[in-house]
């Protein structure tokens, strides 16, 4: 009787345990899928030409040209939207930590970030194409750097904040007592200790910033040129996944298929080098 | 009386202090300001929509004619929670399975190792979920599950459809459940390192197998903290457009079955923000979508991130 109840849930435990590795599996398997499509459907379509001109005449109808305008227009988005949400999102980071004396504000403003963090970026896009319309601004790389770096801000603080939470707190305590001030101690000793966090954070927003479709769809616009002015529209490489997908041409879309790779790697460098630098650069923090 | 350097410089870096923190605090503001803003923004354009006809009339009305100023959402309203709830009931289970898994068997060179999958799996941009989605999901729909479940369980209506083109909601919820799956394993992971352990080792000791313990104790305590986790990702989905858009057909009808094209509100906002300005109220119909989409993911996320804050305290980020 004793034997066969321990047989029952040994039984179980094996069970559930395949359960696991299978769920498991699944996950793993469908990002290696994810991986595999994007690479052999992308791979044979990409060319240098691709990489190195802007779309010509008759470009969607499958003749010559590459998307030379997107990949920059993405590289500017991206940059400049992640530019601006740092010059915000570090002194906040910093200030989180270091100056609030209030802990309930602390946790109110970190509830808010994370509510941001959730809104879709379609909402972003939208809320972004409103405030672009009340100010009598159209579509352009501006627009678009402007509604990224809402974006990405919370993304960027958010991951900032959790690495100096991990900061040991003698550290600061020791440089107080030297007496610095906090702003001081925020600059000399905390900046410091978080600098591949804060590496880390600039890169995850970029990735973020760089990939997001829904958002500069209405305030980027698209072009065919490359980007010249800050005031005109600016090709992004996900609207041109989705566009060159959108044509009944066969070569154009497998030439989405080569973007689609193209936005794959760049964010599989910006992903994996985040994680490279911050190992990297981990060195030079005291633990 | 001169005043000596050292005061000076003392008083100086207290000002300059004070200062900075000031203006630090006025950041900090910001994030409030801007979930106000977008919400109060959205509202004002959507509210010529709302003059025009009452709100549950839009919200039940089930026809789309922007030429002759008919907004129902329902059809689009429908189609999100279809979408949303396949792709959760789709990524729970082995979603689930995989963190206990991570949080409770696996060693810590597995652990490290699965970090960064999760982090690309986040990380892949959504249009490159939507190729992969129009690439591979599609056509198994189409050719297999389609014609499999149709003979095999043609008799459920819930199964069965007039449309054979394979773009529709299981398709939407497959590639969706794979798009939320890291944030599911990354919480529910981060929730169940929370648990002492003490507990652990409490259910081992009294002879209980793993699995015994896990199911007996670590489970229930940890239930609000996986809902919650839940919940995130199902705000997660919602939201989603390009990925969506790309796989789910675009049919403004209310779908009967999993099968059936759906238009998720993302998708109706992206795919007619070209022509809203063209036709009376689109405009501001467009911008109601966007506001209803809001004010469920407020909801969503005000909700879980409570929850897990409570839960989760200052332990966190245990990979």
């Amino acid at each position: 009787m004793i034997k066969k109840y321990l047989q029952a849930r040994h039984l179980e435990e094996a069970f559930i345990k395949g359960l696991m590795l299978v769920s498991f599996a699944i996950v793993a398997g469908s990002l290696g899928l994810i991986l595999w499509t994007v690479l052999s459907k992308g791979l044979p379509s990409l060319t240098w030409q691709m990489l190195t001109q802007s779309p010509k005449g008759g470009y969607y109808l499958g003749k010559e040209g590459g998307i030379l305008n997107a990949i920059l227009g993405s590289l500017y988005l991206a940059g400049g939207g992640t530019l601006l949400a740092l010059i915000f999102s570090l002194p906040m980071a910093l200030y989180l930590e270091t100056f609030v004396r209030n802990k309930s504000w602390g946790r109110f403003v970190r509830l808010a970030l994370d509510v941001l963090w959730g809104i879709p970026s379609i909402v972003y896009g939208a809320f972004g194409f409103t405030l672009m319309l009340a100010v009598g601004l159209r579509a352009s790389l501006l627009g678009g750097i402007l509604v990224l770096a809402l974006l990405e801000l919370p993304i960027m603080t958010r991951a900032m904040d959790e690495v100096i939470r991990l900061m040991p707190p003698d550290l600061m305590q020791a440089s107080f007592a030297l007496g610095s001030t906090r702003l001081e101690t925020a600059l000399h000793v905390v900046i410091r200790q978080m600098l591949p966090g804060i590496l880390t954070a600039i890169l995850l927003a970029f990735g973020r910033g760089i990939g997001d479709a829904a958002s500069v769809l209405f305030t980027a616009g698209y072009t065919d040129n490359m980007p010249s002015s800050l005031l005109r529209p600016v090709a992004s490489l996900p609207l041109a996944v989705f566009f060159q997908l959108g044509t009944p041409f066969p070569e154009v879309q497998s030439r989405a298929y080569a973007s689609a790779l193209i936005l794959t790697i760049l964010v599989l460098i910006i992903s994996l080098g985040s994680r490279f630098l911050a190992g990297h650069l981990g060195r030079n923090v005291i633990r | 009386m001169e005043i000596p350097l050292k005061t000076r410089i003392a008083d100086w870096r207290g000002r300059l202090d004070s200062w900075a923190g000031s203006s630090m605090f006025a950041i900090t503001l910001l994030p409030l300001a801007l979930v106000v803003v977008i919400f109060v923004a959205l509202c004002l354009r959507a509210l010529p929509l709302v003059e025009q006809s009452s709100i549950p009339e839009l919200l039940f009305g089930r026809t789309w004619s922007p030429q002759r100023g008919l907004f129902g959402f329902y059809p689009f309203v429908a189609g999100t929670f279809w979408v949303t709830a396949g792709a959760v009931l789709l990524a729970v289970p082995p979603c689930l399975l995989t963190a206990i898994y991570l949080a409770e068997y696996a060693g810590k060179a597995i652990r490290l190792a699965v970090k960064p999958l999760l982090d690309i799996l986040a990380a892949i941009p959504s249009v490159v979920y939507g190729v992969w989605g129009m690439l591979a999901i599609v056509p198994w729909v189409q050719n297999r599950l389609i014609p499999f479940f149709s003979q095999k369980l043609g008799f459920l209506t819930i199964l069965q459809t007039d449309n054979p083109t394979g773009f529709g909601i299981l398709a939407g919820a497959l590639v969706l459940a794979v798009m939320i799956a890291p944030f599911i394993i990354s919480v529910t992971y981060e929730v169940l390192v929370t648990v002492p352990e003490g507990t652990r080792q409490a259910g081992l000791a009294l002879g209980a197998t793993r699995w015994q313990t896990i199911k007996s104790s670590i489970l229930p305590i940890t239930l609000p903290g996986i809902v919650a986790g839940i919940v995130l990702g199902a705000s997660r989905a919602l939201g989603e457009t390009m990925a969506v858009l790309m796989v789910v057909g675009n049919v403004a009808k209310v779908p009967g079955s999993i099968f059936d094209p759906a238009y998720p509100l993302p998708a109706l906002i992206a795919n007619n923000y070209g022509e809203m300005m063209s036709i009376p109220l689109y405009d501001s119909a467009l911008m109601g979508a966007a506001l209803i989409l809001l004010v469920i993911v407020l909801t969503f996320n005000i909700a879980s991130t409570l929850i897990l804050r409570r839960i989760m305290g200052r332990v966190r980020r245990a990979w």
